[in-house]
């Protein structure tokens, strides 16, 4: 009788029980006129990390908001746990952590301040906080850094801060949006195993990410694209459906993107990427494999059949990959070789107080190559690309952009280097043309030649539809193409890319390095940071920094085969640049250890 | 560190377009500053109006009746309360029922009949400090003038107590007021302009864009002074046209010397907001280093109270704040018919001010590259 009556207030407390940690019925979300969301119904598990993935504006911020109850749908239901995001939204609140993509922590606090801060928004109870703070920072290994500014963390312990804030309450169900974006391999495997760990526990964990490998080793996905759901499901099944339909040409004795450029122009080709001295390719549906074995024979390439992964399935539901050929390269006019040598830093060392930043580095970049400076968070390298691109003055040193010193012919060298950054760095305030005409004037072009050059920037990059408009509100894509279109516009030997695809889903990343590839080809010398290690795989050769020195710099072929040899019979990139970094933390364990005894 | 022609005019085109193509920054510009000028030439008036005095009335005199009729009728005062008793005049002066009483002591009309200078009292609101001080000054005169009066009947001369006000004879306060408020208000939107402009760029990361290009330090700070002296001077000039036309303050000095004094005060300005600007990284910092210079500035400015008047450090301090300059210019060329020597000796140090901030901020841009 008593046990009846329990049960019954139980009843009245929690809701009918739900198989699902989420469930979207027949959702709808309409903003003014724009449909971010179409009709999806999703299901989430408890226990099982589910993958959010799809391009850039495909909606899935948007779900994730609802998720979390911050906004409600036009039409349909949304449940988290069996509560109702409209009905019970104060409930989903107390039972789900959502960590957004930005805005998360407050930069002018301390990481242990934003703990506090956060305990008290989610009206944790102030005896607990001692315990809850310290299983907190135990388990994300923030300990030594609890009295450092948010804002000076680097981007990986950000998110592990941001994953404790949204771990606070001990919810059920963590909404994480993009918590990958910025974070180098070594603190987003780290960041990785802590979720895994959550849903171990039982915790339902949503995370979205535009990198498709994470996608690949989560439990569940759903792949999202134009506001609607394409693929709901484990993401070996959606790859498994390639099967047969994925090959590598190994050591073609042609240039490499010459051969993915004319792969990408066969008609039987869907997809294909740069690894390492290879060309991946993924076919149609239903296409023959002539058209290939046929080009193989052609560069003299070892064609062989390797297995899908879920990027090819990604790429195949998403209608394909953009043509291998750039309009831009076909336009540009050859950079002339004057040296051998484009860029070359002798003993680059800078010092801020007391911190080395960079310590004597030094390498050369060849002209028409493709050069990657690979790293963690706050190894060094991006002090390293800002003084070589005259950003920075380096504490000692010397510096070269095209046989120039940076450091006494500072306008000349700074005339013959185009610059990308993450951030696109385009004036919001002024139009598309007005933004082209500021690049052509800076560069000190003039009446005729600046009408011509802009007007053959508009041409290459398609950007007339878009002239008026602000780029702001361009689509990523085309914003993309205006950044690079100002880059561009005096024609610069040397192009330095400053992670320029953060944050960028896999299409338009292959876009962008369509053009890249072009104007390699073209004679251009392209230096590049990057925290995705597929697209390494299209540098001729890469510089792994770490504790402001350069530890390894090799072709990418080269950095997989040094960690390769025990027992993987072929390291990814990732696990090569992993391997890499604990090499040099053993060593350096082993010093500690030597000068201790 | 050349100016080259084609690369400064992109960057002023761009810097022009950047204020001007937001309709929010475009409405900032222009509503606000006019608004306030309009409603503090108004509002921010020192002349004191529609005051109650308590009378304490101990004579019964002649001379007594013709002080306190005189007072009634002046224009500054709205009505007059008799007062019983000191216990009653205590009562009213904290209550606020009046802000100042006027005790008239019994000998008031035998001392003046006799020769003597009569003796009243006045005991003022000290809390209402400003105007209490304002209204002693208006009973001030009207005892003068009564007392000029009775003396000239005793055939003495009156006329040197009498205080004539020259420049601005009615002491009519927006006369003051609303030259002075364009030199204010032009301070503020030209420093926040200026101070917004390389913290925004820094913030959105337009600026390292603009460090990697062929740019100088030189070109970057001349391209910023653009707008803020273009949109500057052209509120500053509305503004003055709004004081003659609109609010009806005589202009009597030079136009092209005030013009050119504007021009000068304005760089003055834009040196110290890029000076601000170089230096942060955010444009909330940006905010606040403009309102922690742009308000002291104003107060030492010798607006609210004479420069003469402060401690000896605070009058040095002063000379390197351009709105104390300019002030004397506005005000001079409005009522004074300011001489050009007088304009001149104004002008240098805002010339000095403006040389120096503007280096400084070409050194900081320039220093951010190492």
């Amino acid at each position: 009788m008593s046990s009846q009556c329990s049960s019954a207030t139980d009843a009245a407390q929690s809701p009918p029980l739900s198989p699902w940690a989420v469930e979207i019925v027949d959702v709808c979300k309409r903003f003014g006129r724009t449909e971010a969301i179409r009709n999806v119904s999703a299901r989430v598990l408890p226990g099982k990390l589910t993958g959010l993935v799809g391009p850039d504006g495909a909606g899935k911020t948007t779900l994730m908001r609802l998720m979390a109850a911050l906004i409600a749908p036009s039409a349909g239901s949304v449940s988290v746990a069996g509560f109702d995001s409209v009905r019970d939204g104060e409930r989903i609140h107390a039972l789900a952590g959502y960590m957004p993509q930005r805005f998360g922590l407050y930069e002018d606090l301390s990481a242990m301040e934003n703990l506090r801060l956060y305990a008290h928004l989610q009206g944790l109870q102030p005896n607990l906080h001692r315990q809850t703070f310290e299983r907190l920072l135990a388990f994300t290994r923030l300990e030594p850094f609890t009295q450092r500014l948010a804002g000076r963390l680097s981007g990986g312990m950000k998110q592990k801060l941001g994953l404790a804030c949204a771990m606070m309450g001990r919810p059920r169900v963590l909404l994480l949006d993009e918590p990958s974006v910025g974070v180098d391999p070594v603190s987003r495997h780290e960041l990785w195993e802590m979720v895994r760990a959550l849903t171990g526990e039982g915790m339902a964990v949503v995370w979205s990410t535009s990198y498709l490998d994470e996608a690949e080793r989560c439990d569940q996905v759903l792949l999202m694209n134009e506001g609607r759901i394409e693929y709901e499901g484990p993401p070996g099944e959606l790859a498994s459906a390639l099967e047969h339909r994925s090959f590598r040409l190994r050591n073609p004795q042609q240039d490499r993107r010459l051969v993915l450029s004319r792969a990408l122009d066969l008609k039987s080709v869907c997809d294909g990427v740069i690894q390492g001295n290879s060309v991946r390719v993924v076919l149609r549906k239903d296409a023959g494999d002539e058209e290939i074995h046929g080009l193989a024979r052609e560069v003299e390439a070892q064609l062989a059949p390797v297995a899908p992964r879920f990027e090819d399935a990604f790429v195949d539901l998403l209608g394909g990959g953009p043509s291998g050929t750039s309009v831009i390269a076909a336009r540009m006019t050859p950079v002339r070789a004057e040296g051998k040598v484009a860029v070359e830093c002798r003993d680059l060392t800078r010092r801020f107080g007391n911190f080395v930043a960079t310590d004597r580095i030094s390498f050369q970049v060849r002209q028409g190559e493709i050069f990657g400076l690979l790293g963690p968070n706050g190894a060094g390298k991006s002090t390293t690309f800002k003084m070589l691109c005259g950003l920075l003055k380096p504490s000692s040193g010397q510096a070269h952009v095209m046989g120039l010193d940076l450091g006494t012919a500072t306008s000349q060298a700074k005339s013959k280097l185009g610059y990308m950054a993450q951030k696109f760095s385009l004036y919001g305030l002024l139009s598309a043309r007005q933004n082209l005409e500021f690049s052509a004037g800076i560069y000190g072009f003039t009446g005729a030649a600046k009408r011509e050059r802009i007007g053959e920037m508009i041409e290459i990059f398609q950007l007339r539809k878009y002239l008026g408009a602000s780029p702001n509100d361009l689509p990523l894509g085309f914003k993309q193409r205006l950044a690079l279109a100002c880059a561009l516009m005096h024609r610069p030997p040397v192009l330095f890319l400053d992670e320029p695809t953060s944050g960028v889903d896999p299409i338009t990343r292959r876009e962008f390095w369509t053009h890249i590839n072009g104007l390699v080809r073209k004679g251009v010398t392209v230096l590049v940071t990057t925290h995705f290690m597929d697209e390494a795989e299209y540098c001729d050769r890469v510089a792994l920094m770490y504790q402001a020195k350069v530890i390894a710099l090799d072709t990418p072929d080269g950095l997989k085969r040094t960690v390769a040899g025990d027992g993987a019979a072929e390291p990814t990139m990732e696990a090569a640049f992993i391997r890499l970094i604990q090499t040099v933390d053993a060593k350096n364990a082993e010093l500690h250890a030597r000068q201790a005894a | 560190m050349r100016l080259v022609a084609p690369r400064l005019l992109a960057q002023v085109t761009k810097e022009l377009l950047s204020v001007w193509r937001d309709p929010k920054s475009r409405f900032f510009l222009i509503g606000p500053p006019l608004i306030q000028l309009f409603v503090f030439s108004f509002a921010a008036t020192l002349d004191v109006r529609n005051v109650d005095i308590g009378v304490y009335n101990r004579d019964s005199g002649s001379r007594a009746y013709e002080l306190v009729s005189r007072v009634a009728a002046a224009s500054f005062v709205r009505s007059l309360h008799p007062v019983h008793g000191r216990a009653d005049l205590r009562r009213m002066i904290e209550r606020r029922e009046v802000i100042a009483v006027i005790d008239i002591a019994e000998s008031f009309s035998r001392d003046i009949d006799s020769g003597r200078a009569g003796k009243a009292q006045v005991i003022l609101d000290g809390r209402r400090a400003n105007s209490a001080q304002i209204v002693l000054g208006y009973l001030n005169g009207i005892a003068t003038s009564l007392g000029a009066e009775f003396s000239g009947s005793i055939g003495a001369s009156g006329e040197s107590a009498a205080v004539r006000h020259w420049f601005n004879p009615n002491l009519i306060y927006r006369w003051f007021v609303v030259p002075s408020l364009g030199g204010i208000l032009l301070t503020f939107i030209t420093l926040l302009i200026t101070a917004l402009s390389i913290a925004r760029e820094r913030e959105l990361g337009t600026f390292d864009q603009l460090l990697v290009s062929p740019c100088t330090p030189i070109e970057i700070i001349v391209s910023k002074m653009a707008p803020a002296l273009l949109f500057g001077t052209a509120l500053g000039m509305f503004m003055a046209a709004a004081g003659v036309f609109v609010l009806a303050v005589p202009f009597t000095g030079s136009f092209v010397l005030l013009l050119v004094s504007m021009l000068v005060f304005i760089l003055s300005v834009v040196g110290i907001g890029l000076m601000i600007s170089s230096v942060c990284s955010t444009q909330q910092q940006a905010i606040l280093g403009a309102f922690a210079i742009g308000v002291p500035a104003v107060l030492m400015s010798g607006f609210a109270t004479p420069v003469e008047n402060m401690p000896r450090v605070l009058q040095i301090l002063a000379q390197a704040i351009p709105l104390k300059h300019y002030l004397i210019i506005l005000q001079g060329s409005f009522l004074k018919s300011l001489p050009p020597s007088e304009v001149f000796s104004n002008a240098w140090p805002m010339v000095i001010i403006a040389f120096v901030t503007l280096s400084a901020a070409t050194l900081f841009v320039r220093g951010k590259l190492q």
